[in-house]
């Protein structure tokens, strides 16, 4: 009745993820009643869980990503306090539990912190500054969004149900193998990843025919601002990437479920294939996250500088080399493998030929603030923070891409740390200047700048306290996921990383307490005008939070300049008070589809793991009924009527328009 | 002359405005495009395990002695003969033309099901015979290629009844037109990938 479900699933015998996963169930068990007294259900219902507005979408991706951050960073304390413990000692984590650590650490950061972090921006975001009034797909994003929710969800049910991979985030085969991994582990990392991996292509080809299809009128290719092509870029990449690693998944899931030899070490096997294609993935996904990281520094450079960004046209050009270059160079996570001094040498000259392309990037910002007025916003802070770490952690791949030296370095903690340098300077502080950037946007009060600023230098310095001595521990031969050890050198490099692990977690508490603080001043940060910073493209040109239709008319574009122009001209005609023929507008209606197809997807990846068919047949049939019930209705479109629209519209118009009037006499 | 470029001129400035504003169907079939075009990068993962693995048939059965080629070309028969009648049902559902729509899916769906038959009885006897997905790597990737393709031959029978309902409970309203085209996007793309499986899974295996 209940496959391999019984009592002994749930770890009686580790006090430790029954303790965090009691205390995280308690949190959620008390919020869920205090919604639930306050009468904040159907509200929720209303406007959040059903909602199909982009923007709301993209916050909800966004918080997602910061609940799974502080998941994965306790992850990571855990991972550092016992390597700071474990010299000539056990440490307070077995084996067996430290391996699930750092295998849950890695899925969760890339799959449910970073994909969702720069998905969250993205829906935000791209339909504002194309200038139109959703994506798409409306109703496939919701979709998306609640089954990166169902993977999320899975993963973390992991903590109590069963058990995760010991087998690192990559789950390489023949150890995750049903002979080497027998228990439910991998199958809640394949299963809690294939059902989100859906959820990602569906963002990805929703957002690629957004980009390319939906525009405001005479927003052409090379008008579009640049966080814009890095998302197309990245969406594309999502389309290529994302279904080589559902056939990889699907390949590793018949192993184990049917006996298949796709990856076994009998019968043929060939586990390096699972190497091969997984990277074949792996790699796009990493630039995937990247660049809508590089996108949000061009917006945030050059409005900080304020100064159009240097040289436009070769940054949408470096952005689509990086797009194809990022196919071409898988081979280099695996040098070791053996396949010959050619093979290496053509994989390595590939790799390093990426540094051109995000070399021209570096320089255009850097030329972007040259001559310019720099503004040292927290924003800003996040950006010179991460053009010096990338370039130090960009550095160390070029190194890493020298085939002979990986051969020394492979499967160290020089690694370890220069991935964390990519990774964390990258695209976690592109997240976060971009969380800081568009915060008035999406909720009409700005952060609060002294927190930020601090909980800037926190990670900075955090930063390099936790992973520059992981650069040296690497040169000294230790190798990644090492559960203790007995070499006096290390201890001390160890003891720093830990210590810079708990600035890294100061930083957090910071940001926390900076929501916290801010929206209890936002009255005092309430951004009235809609356009904080003076920035250049479209989202800037409609009210803070915007209004559902995002513009009361489309804006039309026709002027070449880029930079400015086209916001001015918009927001000229609110200030004059010159009011634009209102129409009524057509937005797509709300619906519960994306929330109950992840309601089943939950209940089919829970059975799928634990052998339950009979429940796995019952949720597919529903996800089923409920595409067919979708598909089934009449309305698809709520209509807003003009004078609805003209309401809006002029209550947001007075209100810019009283608030450049107090700010005049103040110059 | 003046005339005549005054028109071309007209019809360059419309064709930019009719730029502008994208029409819904183009946008979900080109969405749809899109989503195909992930599908087919799917089917590549698996047509290069094939690749790497098909030699590897561990002392069991290869690709020679378990692959029948005249029932191989019945299958292909079917497959192609439906992607007519579904070009022919689409081409009815845009004339409302219901005998036309409802006599070429009835078509379509019939000779999807006969595919499927033909492919359920080949594995069967394969599996017989000890020939199954489990003897070997080769076999492995073999079920998991062919497999995937007939797994989206019976999901798109499924869809197709689905799109016969509807038409019948919601006549020929412009959004199921628009699920019409994607379905004989998604229909004809099967297709497509098929001639891929019978060039490099079947044709090349007996002449290997």
């Amino acid at each position: 009745m209940l496959g391999k479900l019984t009592w002994a699933a749930i770890p009686i015998d580790q006090p430790i993820p029954l303790f965090a996963a009691g205390f995280v169930g308690f949190i959620i068990f008390c919020v869920l009643v205090y919604i639930t007294l306050k009468g904040w259900v159907p509200y929720l219902w209303r406007e959040w869980i059903t909602s199909v507005d982009h923007k709301r979408i993209g916050v909800m991706y966004v918080f997602l990503a910061g609940v799974m951050l502080i998941r994965g960073f306790s992850d990571a304390i855990m991972m550092r306090s016992q390597q700071a413990l474990a010299f000539q000692a056990p440490g307070y984590l077995p084996p067996d539990h430290y391996d699930q650590i750092f295998s849950a650490h890695g899925t969760l950061m890339i799959f449910f912190v970073a994909m969702p972090f720069v998905i969250g921006l993205m829906n935000v975001v791209v339909p504002l500054q194309l200038g139109v009034r959703d994506v798409a797909f409306p109703t496939l994003n919701s979709v998306s969004f609640w089954l990166t929710a169902t993977g999320a969800l899975l993963v973390n049910v992991s903590l109590v149900v069963g058990e995760f991979a010991r087998t690192g985030w990559l789950a390489y085969p023949p150890l995750s193998e049903l002979t080497y991994s027998p228990g439910v582990g991998v199958d809640y990392y394949l299963w809690s990843l294939q059902i989100s991996g859906v959820g990602t292509l569906l963002t990805g080809v929703n957002f690629v025919t957004t980009i390319l299809k939906l525009h405001a009128p005479g927003m052409t290719y090379m008008r579009m601002p640049m966080f814009c092509w890095t998302a197309l870029a990245s969406c594309l990449l999502i389309v290529a990437a994302f279904p080589i690693l559902t056939a990889t998944f699907a390949m590793l899931l018949l192993d184990r479920y049917l006996g298949f030899h796709f990856f076994t070490n009998e019968a043929g096997g060939n586990v390096m294939m699972y190497v091969n294609l997984i990277w074949a993935w792996g790699h796009p996904e990493v630039y995937i996250l990247i660049l809508p990281a590089f996108g949000v520094f061009s917006e945030v450079v050059s409005t900080f500088s304020g100064k159009p960004l240097f040289g436009y046209r070769s940054m949408v050009a470096a952005t689509l080399v990086i797009c194809i270059l990022a196919f071409m160079v898988w081979l280099h996570h695996f040098f070791t493998m053996g396949a010959g001094a050619d093979v290496n040498a053509v994989f390595g000259v590939t790799t390093m030929i990426i540094a051109v392309p995000t070399g021209v990037k570096v320089f255009s910002w850097l030329f972007t603030m040259y001559g310019g007025r720099i503004v040292y916003s927290s924003p800003m802070l996040w950006s010179l923070g991460f053009i010096v770490t990338f370039v130090l952690g960009g550095m160390t791949g070029v190194l890493l891409a020298v085939p002979p030296a990986d051969f020394v370095l492979h499967n160290s903690l020089f690694l370890v740390a220069h991935f964390h340098n990519v990774i964390i300077g990258g695209v976690l502080f592109g997240a976060f200047a971009g969380y800081t950037y568009w915060f008035p946007k999406a909720f009409g009060f700005r952060l609060h700048e002294g927190l930020g600023k601090a909980a800037f230098w926190c990670w900075f310095i955090g930063f390099y306290l936790a992973f520059m001595p992981l650069y040296v521990l690497g040169f000294e031969g230790m190798t990644r996921r090492m559960q203790h050890y007995d070499v006096p050198a290390w201890h001390p490099w160890l003891l720093i990383a830990a210590l810079g692990a708990a600035v890294i977690l100061a930083g957090i508490v910071l940001q926390i307490a900076q929501v916290v603080v801010s929206f209890r001043h936002r009255e005092q940060l309430r951004d009235v005008t809609g356009d904080p910073w003076n920035g250049h493209s479209l989202e800037w040109a409609t009210a803070s939070p915007p209004p559902p239709f995002n513009f009361a008319v489309l804006p039309r574009i026709t002027e070449d300049d880029t930079y400015w122009g086209m916001k001015q001209r918009v927001l000229r005609q609110t200030d004059t008070g010159e009011e634009p023929r209102y129409e009524d507008i057509e937005l797509p209606r709300n619906s519960p589809t994306g929330f109950i197809c992840a309601f089943f997807a939950t209940f089919m990846g829970f059975a799928l793991i634990w052998h339950i068919w009979w429940l796995v047949a019952a949720a597919f049939v529903g996800a089923f009924v409920t595409f067919v019930v979708f598909a089934w209705r009449d309305r698809t479109e709520d209509r807003i009527p003009a004078d609805e629209v003209a309401r809006i519209d002029r209550a947001n118009r007075a209100a810019r328009r009283a608030a450049l009037a107090q700010m005049q006499p103040a110059q | 002359m003046s005339a005549a470029q005054g028109t071309a001129g007209r019809d360059l400035r419309m064709g930019h405005a009719a730029r502008d504003i994208v029409s819904k169907r183009i946008i979900v079939g080109y969405g749809f495009w899109i989503f195909l075009l992930s599908d087919i990068i799917m089917f590549s993962a698996f047509f290069a395990a094939y690749a790497v693995l098909s030699g590897q048939t561990a002392g069991g059965p290869s690709g020679r002695d378990v692959f029948h080629l005249h029932i191989v070309a019945i299958e292909t028969a079917c497959l192609l003969l439906s992607s007519f009648t579904c070009g022919v049902a689409s081409i009815g559902a845009r004339a409302h033309n219901s005998l036309m729509y409802y006599g070429s899916m009835a078509v379509t769906a019939v000779l999807g099901a006969a595919f499927l038959f033909l492919e359920a009885r080949e594995f069967a006897g394969m599996n017989a015979i000890g020939a199954g997905p489990s003897r070997s790597a080769f076999l492995s990737s073999f079920f998991t290629l062919v497999g995937c393709h007939g797994l989206h031959v019976t999901l798109g029978l499924l869809w197709l009844l689905t799109m016969m309902a509807q038409v019948f409970a919601k006549g020929y309203r412009h959004d199921i037109l628009r699920r019409i085209l994607c379905f004989s996007l998604f229909w004809h793309t099967l297709d497509i990938i098929w001639i891929g499986i019978f060039t490099v899974v079947y044709l090349t295996g007996m002449a290997q």
